[in-house]
């Protein structure tokens, strides 16, 4: 049995946590992500799990790290100037290799910047947040079911991989309340699951992987004791800087992502069979694409749209291919132009790329947007 | 055939929750619906729009381009909100807090709303109830039946009643 609702995309958010198993959630509140909180302060006691309010960012980072150890589904969630605060750990998170799943919903900045308008500049931020190199994974939910999905599905990743998930939402689409069908009770959901010793506990390596090159995680208090640590460390789990062993470890944590990007990246088509020209578009800024490609189409423009789902890790291969299929593309965002710089790399100068950037705090209108593609497939 | 309807006002009316009401009303006759807000940070003053699009069809841009309707609820949404309403657009006012009309040439409701709501039933804030009410009555956007559930479904237990009672007054509003 089903049930149809009316909800906005931060409340879908917090639906699918509850069906992933989510049971932690440590916080501080921030617009336009609060909802994320507010939900989960009231949902998470009625299902065993814990919320805790933070004192701030950087602690909430600190909580979920630590709740992730003892084997728990957890969660955080934030907004650009919190997003922020919470890089420091989450570069922790990366190179501990534990899984969590943070929300971001983006808002104009930089600093305070305009807390209820919808933006999408972090999306570097998102890869590049902390320092080092580092590998991770983002995802951006263009709907609100597609909110509870893919809530779903970053817990999947996060658990399978071992590394931190960011769903990285927007004001438009955390904010608006579309029509969601939610199953009655969540119990016939798959749950992710982490991987476990088999050894015993006296003969275990916290960081010796098999060749999936993720590492078996057992729940603090199980048994099994390692150490964790920033620090470069071997696979004992203890800290060791021999060049052998730092590059041992990037290349392991590069390698367990990077070689699964057919598992990890999704891109959806809309109306590319026969196109010519393609938008690229993600998030709220889909939202308008689709509207736009739909007018495109009924003045015979051949017109499609590639809606990255996985913003991180870039979706290489399928830029590539696309480049070989149409004869110029323009990437739409909310932000001054980031994902373009990405889609020209891959592209390398195959087909024209243009860059229709819109970062006035409000999103482009399909017939702004229109204007600009055809503007553009006239050159 | 989409239809979109903008609910203005100042912040604390309950304009949101209207357009959420409203929505959901819609869900209830079977149509697909998106509620969208823009607001500033004050939690209480300050212009408020809450939007609505309904439709048969798969709606992607949430945001309301073409008004079918304007309610404006304070002098400044009327005056803010109002530029891109077409001949076509029915524009409906309270008449206690707009005084000075925007250029239009299409249909305009100068309703009491909020006088009603003091008058009748002794609160300002049954506005956002009364107004549904009369949006209904003049645009049928949604059947009455799913609007009264839509609104039980929203207001706090023992308010039913007078719920109900602002909705009928909204009607009543519109000759």
């Amino acid at each position: 049995m089903s049930r149809i609702l009316l909800l906005q995309g931060n409340q879908a958010v917090v639906e699918g946590a509850i069906a992933a198993g989510v049971k932690f959630f440590g916080g501080y509140p921030i617009t336009p992500s609060t909802e994320v909180a507010e939900s989960l302060a009231e949902r998470l006691p009625l299902v065993g799990g814990k919320f805790i309010q933070m004192e701030d960012e950087i602690a909430s980072m600190g909580a979920i790290i630590g709740a992730s150890l003892t084997g728990k589904k957890v969660m955080t969630a934030t907004s650009g100037p919190g997003f922020s605060l919470k890089q420091e750990l989450i570069g922790y998170a990366c190179m501990a290799e534990v899984p969590m799943v943070i929300v971001n919903v983006q808002r104009v900045g930089p600093s305070t910047g305009q807390p209820t308008s919808p933006s999408q500049g972090d999306i570097m931020q998102a890869r590049w947040g902390t320092h080092g190199d580092h590998w991770i994974i983002a995802l951006t939910p263009a709907s609100v079911p597609e909110c509870f999905d893919l809530t779903l599905r970053a817990y999947a990743l996060s658990e399978k991989y071992r590394v931190p998930v960011i769903l990285l939402m927007d004001e438009v689409i955390g904010h608006m309340r579309e029509r969601i069908e939610l199953p009655d009770n969540y119990d016939e959901i798959p749950q992710a699951e982490r991987k476990q010793p088999t050894c015993a506990p006296e003969d275990f390596k916290a960081y010796e992987a098999d060749e999936s090159l993720v590492p078996p995680m057992p729940a603090f208090g199980s048994g099994y004791r390692w150490h964790v640590t920033g620090l470069v460390h071997d696979e004992t789990g203890f800290p060791k800087g021999t060049p052998a062993a730092t590059k041992t470890a990037a290349d392991r944590q590069y390698h367990k992502l990077y070689d699964n990007l057919e598992d990890i990246v999704q891109v959806e088509n809309y109306c590319m069979e026969d196109a010519e020209y393609a938008i690229v578009a993600f998030g709220g800024g889909a939202r308008t694409a689709y509207e736009a490609v739909d007018h495109a189409r009924k003045e015979g423009l051949k017109v499609g749209l590639v809606r990255p789902i996985t913003i991180w890790p870039f979706a290489d291969k399928q830029m590539k291919e696309l480049a070989d299929k149409v004869k110029g593309i323009m990437v739409h965002e909310l932000n001054c132009g980031q994902y373009v710089l990405e889609v020209e790399r891959a592209v390398a100068g195959k087909v024209p790329v243009t860059s229709y950037a819109k970062y006035d705090n409000e999103p482009a209108t399909p017939a702004q947007l229109l204007a600009e593609i055809k503007k553009a497939m006239a050159l | 055939m989409k239809q979109e309807l903008r609910l203005s006002g100042t912040g604390g009316q309950g304009l949101i929750l209207a357009g959420i009401i409203l929505a959901e009303a819609a869900l209830l006759d079977g149509k697909l619906a998106i509620q969208s807000q823009s607001y500033g940070p004050e939690a209480r003053g300050g212009s408020s729009k809450s939007e609505v699009m309904i439709s048969e069809d798969a709606i992607h841009f949430p945001k309301v381009t073409e008004p079918n309707l304007l309610l404006a609820m304070s002098q400044e949404a009327a005056n803010k909100y109002s530029a891109d309403l077409s001949p076509e657009s029915i524009l409906v006012t309270d008449s206690l807090f707009v005084s000075k009309l925007p250029a239009h040439t299409g249909k305009v409701y100068e309703l009491p709303i909020t006088h009603s709501a003091k008058e009748i039933l002794g609160k300002a804030l049954f506005a956002n109830i009364i107004a549904l009410g009369a949006l209904v009555k003049i645009t049928n956007i949604v059947s009455e039946e799913s609007l009264v559930k839509a609104v039980l479904n929203r207001v706090p237990k023992g308010t039913e009643e007078l719920n109900k009672k602002a909705l009928q007054i909204g009607m009543d509003l519109v000759k």
